[in-house]
């Protein structure tokens, strides 16, 4: 055996002989205890913050794309103009006859 | 009557979190010691300590009951204190010029006479720190487990998560690092 190993397997035996101590500090049981009370009375709050927040991104990006829709296809917007036209004289196609009538 | 283990985490399990205290209170113990191998100061191992309880708290219902409780969180803890390890890789590179007078004492006693060295002398219990703290938190890890707290192969693949062959060739890599770190060491020392 050479010198490593041996200076090796003595401080290997040192931490054998030496076992860490297991004293656990005064109501530690209380703090977690604590913690895990704080968490769950957080946790509705938190589910309705990451639920917000998600709603908020995903409008984001529907608003992101419909207006990248809108400005790269002008034709579309024609024809947008065109379904805004329709939309007036249809709604007001009942007036337009009582004006014609008269 | 005092509740029985089962009994204890299937009231958690139904929403009685104050059954978990009792949990606490008997597994602490281990928990602590376990944390003390891996850290130094004593807020670090509280934290571990916390977290560890703090996870087991979240994942209790993955605990299936098939394997005493002691062993699910044991596995819980050192992988906890392995992420510690990961997350705290900080003194590895400092010289070995900064020992002590008692630690230079205890080697040079060793050096002397191998047998005449204490294995219980403050001075040695310091020189496994510092060597233990140099080592990569696998190796560290692996040494402990394996040489310092005597567990199989086997159970150190179930405790961490490796397969059987990685412990091995882990194993195989750390002894040559402590080797390594002691020969810095007597560099740093002697010459």
């Amino acid at each position: 055996m050479d010198h490593w190993q041996s200076l090796q397997s003595k401080l290997i035996a040192v931490a054998r002989a030496n076992p860490p101590s297991d004293r656990v500090p005064y109501a530690f049981e209380k703090r977690v205890m604590a913690l895990l009370a704080a968490r769950s009375a957080a946790e509705p709050l938190a589910l309705w913050v990451r639920g917000l927040w998600r709603a908020a991104v995903s409008c984001t990006v529907v608003a992101l794309l419909l207006g990248a829709w809108a400005f790269f296809n002008p034709a579309a917007s024609t024809k947008a103009d065109d379904l805004s036209q329709n939309f007036e004289s249809t709604l007001l196609a009942s007036v337009d006859q009582s004006d014609q009538m008269q | 009557m005092e509740r029985t283990e089962a009994e204890l985490i299937a009231a958690v399990l139904q929403g009685d979190a104050a059954s978990f205290e009792p949990l606490v209170q008997r597994y602490s113990p281990r928990v602590f010691a376990t944390a003390r191998r891996y850290a130094r100061r004593e807020s670090e191992i509280e934290d571990i300590a916390q977290e560890v309880w703090l996870k087991a708290f979240e994942k209790l219902k993955s605990f299936r009951g098939e394997a005493p409780f002691e062993h699910w969180l044991m596995r819980l803890t050192v992988r906890t204190c392995y992420d510690f390890l990961r997350g705290h890789q900080r003194n590895r590179e400092s010289p070995f010029s900064d020992l002590t007078e008692p630690e230079n004492d205890w080697l040079e006693r060793f050096v002397a006479q191998p047998e005449t060295a204490s294995e219980n002398a403050e001075a040695a219990k310091l020189l496994v720190g510092r060597i233990l703290e140099r080592l990569s938190p696998p190796a560290r890890l692996v040494i402990t487990l394996l040489e310092i707290e005597d567990r199989s192969v086997k159970e150190i693949a179930r405790l961490t998560g490796w397969s059987v062959p990685l412990v091995k060739v882990r194993a195989f890599r750390a002894r040559a690092e402590m080797r390594k770190i002691m020969a810095k060491m007597a560099r740093d020392k002697y010459l």
